[in-house]
């Protein structure tokens, strides 16, 4: 059976990173059980599997993470995706790179530890491309990737006002937050391999 | 499906925000509707994992999508209280608290800072963090799993065999250190769900 995570990180059966992982073996089970529930669903529903493999590409390019990022544009590619979108799905990686985590804390004695960066909005022509929803989406998760600490109502409004149901802004958010999760196991595991060799 | 085209998000109640992180224990307030209790059918119970779950706002709005749910719970279940080898349940809680710190999760950081403080009964020193933010100085061992926590956070993402390395100097073998890459890395996972489907509220 795939281990996506294995598969990124190069975990060979039998090595010593096998057996570490195989003692969290619920946790292990379960990271894949989170990718199949996400990019491989009983039923894909309102929220489309070129939608969920296009916003896994933007999140992953913006983590800047080859072996993901590669991963999820193939993906994306098999979806069935146009070669139109992927461009712009590759163009807004670079459009809406920068560093984080930055954002705002509630005002008071926290301010200080305010960090400004980027809002990253999806120009006219990329827009026609992508359509309201996958639109929508980018810039959903463009924020919960590089400053989630700036979320609040009305980003899930303009979700829902492009024609995310509830439910879908929940699959969406889990997605996205997923692969915030496993790209860094695979970027920790590759760290561990990289120091014991 | 009965979705209705036009969904608003929820205002919530009165409420005072908490403005400094903080031990104490805190409401969240959904912005999303979440499931009504007597919706939930069986499917939703079991992705609960734990049934008392069907209490809270939060894992009522996650059991919109039961599947997805059941399999992160089981997964945070196993990183955090599977206690055969490893990092101490401190050491975990510890890495989550930085984590939710850096990233600005008020409500996740004082629901493990607590953890923290109780497991590893190291209450000053897990203020310490709280209040100066992941810059604080503890100790080795404590301050080598938050250098962590925080270069696993970043984006770029900084860790690298360094961090490994120090990781394992302060005493940590291969398995407590997966425990601490999947605690940062889980609540990478956790803190933008908690921050982007609802807020903190402190309680009356």
């Amino acid at each position: 059976m795939t281990d996506v995570i294995d598969t990124l990180a190069g975990i060979a059966p039998g090595s010593a990173l096998d057996k570490a992982r195989n003692n969290r073996p619920e946790a292990r089970k379960h990271a894949q059980a989170s990718y199949d529930a996400l990019f491989q669903p009983a039923a894909f529903g309102s929220f489309s599997k070129l939608e969920r493999f296009a916003v896994a590409a933007f999140v992953a390019g913006l983590h800047g993470r080859e072996e993901t990022r590669d991963y999820y544009t193939k993906k994306l590619e098999e979806a069935g995706a146009s070669p139109e979108l992927r461009v712009v799905v590759s163009g807004e990686v670079m459009n809406g790179h920068s560093s984080g985590p930055y954002g705002h804390y509630p005002h008071g004695p926290l301010t200080i530890e305010d960090k400004e960066g980027m809002t990253y909005g999806i120009g006219a022509s990329e827009r026609h491309v992508l359509g309201p929803r996958l639109s929508a989406a980018f810039e959903h998760a463009h924020m919960l990737v590089l400053h989630p600490r700036d979320a609040a109502p009305p980003s899930l409004q303009e979700l829902l006002n492009a024609g995310w149901s509830t439910t879908d802004i929940v699959t969406l958010s889990q997605l996205v937050s997923f692969l915030s999760f496993q790209i860094r196991v695979v970027a920790g595991l590759k760290a561990m391999t990289a120091r014991a060799a | 499906m009965t979705e209705k085209t036009s969904e608003k998000t929820l205002i919530p109640a009165a409420h005072t925000e908490p403005v400094v992180f903080t031990r104490d224990q805190l409401d969240w307030l959904p912005w999303l509707e979440p499931m009504a209790e007597a919706a939930l059918t069986p499917r939703h119970i079991t992705a609960l994992v734990d049934p008392p779950r069907a209490k809270s706002d939060y894992f009522r709005l996650l059991a919109r999508d039961p599947d997805i749910l059941e399999a992160r719970t089981r997964t945070d279940k196993d990183i955090f209280y599977n206690t055969v080898g490893g990092a101490p349940r401190a050491d975990r809680e510890l890495a989550a608290a930085a984590t939710s710190r850096l990233n600005g999760c008020i409500y996740c950081a004082s629901v493990h800072a607590r953890h923290a403080a109780i497991y590893g009964k190291r209450e000053a020193d897990v203020d310490k963090l709280l209040h100066e933010g992941v810059s604080a100085d503890l100790d080795e061992r404590w301050n080598a799993i938050v250098a962590a926590s925080v270069a696993l956070t970043a984006i770029p993402i900084d860790f690298g065999p360094e961090h490994v390395e120090r990781l394992s100097k302060a005493g940590l073998d291969d398995l407590a250190i997966l425990d601490v890459i999947n605690a940062a890395a889980f609540f990478n996972w956790a803190n933008r769900l908690m921050l982007s489907l609802g807020e903190p509220a402190t309680t009356a």
